[in-house]
């Protein structure tokens, strides 16, 4: 019977797991939405929430508590500053968790845990990256087109190759 | 110890697995793009969950 047993193992031990909480949580609060396995995501809530809830308060007393498990001093400032303030006077419930079905390789469920109230920053965010992203592969392309027609008459390359 | 006494025909261990069947996952159409996708997750194709914007596509 698994009456009264509460949480997920991770199939690791428990420091093992401490720091894979604490890194996931880092994580979250510095980019507000992370991709990570469906188990490890809403293990993550109750985590990371109780980090952000104690940030509430704001005094220094629960700042060194927090310290105790977020390893990055700019993450826990900007807990305390700008994320507490974002989320203002919302009861608990900071996380979102939306699953994004399996994963090649081994199958395993996959999940975006985000920030409630980054959504839309976290979104604009990847669409300007996804903007960089395609403007460089663009680029990349032009460019090898060039090589590609300053090469061919030096070389005189048989046409099976120029094909490639 | 009690041990079974006969071997369990191939006919008996087959039908008892007449009942192990494979389900087809529950697919809907999405109400952002409409394209075909699984139930309770986000879409693949345009990144939308619960009329929100999760992520942006790749292509």
């Amino acid at each position: 019977m698994r009456h009264n047993v509460k949480g997920r193992k991770l199939g690791r031990t428990s420091s093992h797991r401490k720091a894979t909480m604490q890194a996931l949580t880092t994580s979250l609060l510095k980019h507000k939405r992370i991709k990570t396995t469906l188990a490890k995501a809403k293990e993550l809530r109750t985590f990371a929430e109780k980090l952000i809830t104690k940030a509430k308060k704001g005094d220094l007393h629960s700042q060194r508590q927090v310290m105790d498990y977020l390893k990055d001093k700019d993450v826990v400032k900007e807990l305390f500053s700008e994320i507490v303030e974002r989320i203002g006077d919302r009861p608990g419930g900071y996380t979102r968790v939306v699953k994004l079905g399996q994963r090649f390789g081994d199958a395993a469920h996959m999940a975006l845990v985000e920030l409630v109230d980054y959504n839309e920053i976290a979104t604009a965010k990847e669409e300007k990256q996804k903007e960089e992203r395609d403007a460089k592969a663009k680029e990349k392309e032009e460019k090898e087109k060039a090589e590609q027609v300053e090469e061919a008459p030096v070389a005189e390359i048989p046409p099976e190759t120029e094909k490639k | 110890m009690p041990h079974p006494k006969r071997k369990i025909s191939k006919s008996r261990r087959d039908k008892r697995r007449t009942h192990y069947k494979a389900t087809a996952p529950s697919l809907g159409g999405c109400p952002n793009c409409g394209e075909m996708k699984l139930t309770h997750r986000a879409c693949p194709s345009c990144g939308y969950y619960g009329g929100r914007s999760m992520f942006i596509p790749k292509s």
